[in-house]
């Protein structure tokens, strides 16, 4: 089993009005992949105000995009023997329902080469 | 055999049962535990008169009251004795360890403080949780060796071996039977949960055909759950919670069984059947149990046992499936995973659930096959009895294979009618 990372992006906020019935799918998900016993770190929502990059020069902007429209809203860890599974996982996610998508990255190991 | 005879021998057991571990744990808050073992000859030699004594007088007025003084006369034999010897036998039980001339007491504040204690004596992180729940069973419930392996489905050997260590381990912590301090509740209060969850479980679920003894199992477990709600220092809104969960399933432990014993599913229980006022006591334990912050996986399953309770409709499933959803964030557990399908069943449909089922892969779980047969069912009878045939060659409990039979038994029916 090889760890990975899944990073969701959005354009619009998905932590902002989240109805009940998106709340309820958004678990859904998160609970089939957790009775398959493969979610490794359920991670956290992040936060789309709350948010600065400091960048070289001393120079502090607001919010976490200047150029590019999309932001990371979230993140979490899931286990799986390969990529595609992971893939798979991820397809049933309901954030692209609302426009979001989802970067899949496997996590390295020290004995692992890239 | 005279009435007096018979009637002894019937409460002389159930007092044994509750008197024992009190005695024990009174007696070690003054010996120490290192010197357990002479708390415990003490306690078994007073049941041992009782014995003797009721047969011929009778049972006396206050059995309980009987039972203290007599205890408490043996203990100043002992402590005279030791006493005598210790001059010759030193370090057998050092003056420091008693003041023998103390007049100790078994009243109910004594009898309470070392009862908690106890609990957090034995449940000692250093042993495994196995060892933690034996360890428990005999020394807070008073639970004999043949009843621990009956209750575990295990060998008698296997046992013996397994208490042997952990008493051992017992010995050596040093643990004072006082009223535990903050610093020693803090850092044993999970195991302390745990091994009661455990407990319970044990007798809820367990695959022993012994119904007496897993019934008992479950009410120790309350028991012991009640002396935690009972202290200041203990009553936690998780342990408000355990004890809630506990109430609300042994609220149908005698809907769960027919005339016969054999189990009746969930859906086919006779809702008159349970208990009015365990499913009361276990509302006053949740509403406790909600006045913090914290939610916990007693919590949690407290609240999937609460929509249980509550006839169908208002979305009871949802609700149950989206705490099954957090239940499996906080734990993974193989029935967590199957408990959550079947809930997810419930709201989407079988065709839908046995996607989910069948991503879970817990191929030499016999629930998991009796899940999926019964997801298979409306779409696919054959199917479905192989399935539930598969499930039967997976249990080694009597009873769950012939509610399996059952269901095998009605789909043949079924098949038969529609040729």
């Amino acid at each position: 089993m090889k760890e990975f990372v899944l990073i969701f992006r959005n354009s619009t906020n998905p932590h902002a009005n989240p109805s009940p019935e998106q709340l309820q799918e958004r678990m859904n998900w998160m609970g089939s992949i957790a009775a398959q016993n493969k979610l490794v770190d359920k991670g956290n929502r992040l936060s789309a105000s709350q948010a600065k990059t400091v960048q070289p020069g001393n120079v502090v902007t607001d919010g976490p995009y200047t150029e590019i429209k999309e932001f990371i809203s979230g993140y979490l860890i899931v286990k799986a023997a390969s990529i595609e599974e992971v893939v798979e996982m991820a397809r049933a996610n309901p954030t692209f329902k609302t426009g979001g998508n989802i970067e899949i990255r496997q996590i390295l190991t020290p004995e692992d080469k890239d | 055999m005279s009435e007096q005879g018979t009637s002894y021998r019937e409460l002389l057991p159930h007092l044994f049962r509750l008197e024992y571990s009190k005695m024990t744990a009174v007696l070690c808050r003054h010996f120490g535990l290192k010197h357990i073992e002479t708390a415990e000859d003490i306690a078994s030699e007073t049941f041992l008169k009782a014995t003797e004594v009721w047969a011929v007088s009778g049972i006396p007025e206050n059995p309980a009251g009987w039972l203290y003084t007599v205890a408490k006369n043996k203990t100043k034999d002992y402590l005279r004795r030791i006493s005598l010897f210790e001059t010759q036998v030193k370090g057998a039980i050092k003056t420091t360890d008693y003041e023998p001339g103390q007049e100790f007491e078994f009243n109910r504040q004594t009898i309470a403080d070392s009862q908690l204690a106890m609990i957090f004596a034995v449940c000692n992180p250093a042993n495994s949780k196995e060892a933690q729940i034996s360890l428990a069973l005999q020394i807070l419930c008073g639970f004999s060796v043949e009843e621990i392996a009956a209750a575990f489905l295990t060998k008698k050997e296997t046992i013996k071996k397994r208490l042997l260590r952990a008493r051992a381990t017992l010995r050596e912590d040093n643990f004072q039977i006082r009223v535990p301090d903050e610093a020693i509740i803090q850092s044993r209060m999970d195991v302390v949960l745990r091994t009661l969850y455990l407990l319970f479980n044990e007798g809820y679920f367990s695959q022993s055909n012994d119904h007496l003894i897993r019934k008992e199992l479950c009410s120790e477990a309350m028991r012991l759950a009640l002396i935690l709600t009972e202290n200041q220092l203990t009553n936690t809104t998780e342990a408000n919670a355990l004890l809630s969960l506990m109430c609300f399933q042994s609220s149908r432990l005698d809907a769960r069984e027919d005339d016969s014993g054999e189990t009746i599913l969930f859906e086919h229980q006779d809702r008159s059947r349970w208990s009015i006022e365990l499913i009361e006591r276990g509302n006053y334990y949740l509403v406790n149990a909600c006045t913090g912050n914290e939610l916990s996986k007693y919590h949690l399953e407290a609240g999937i046992a609460y929509w249980h309770t509550t006839p169908t409709g208002d979305n009871k499933w949802e609700h149950i499936l989206q705490l099954y959803n957090q239940l499996i964030l906080v734990e993974y557990s193989p029935v967590t995973a199957l408990n959550r399908t079947f809930a997810f069943a419930k709201v989407y449909g079988h065709k839908t659930a046995l996607e989910e089922a069948e991503k879970l892969e817990l191929t030499g779980s016999s629930y998991y096959h009796s899940l999926l047969a019964w997801l298979y069912a409306p779409a696919d009878v054959d199917k479905a009895i192989a399935l539930y045939q598969k499930a039967i060659t997976l249990t080694k409990s009597t009873t769950e294979k012939k509610t399996l039979q059952r269901e095998i038994d009605a789909l043949e029916k079924q098949k038969a009618k529609s040729y």
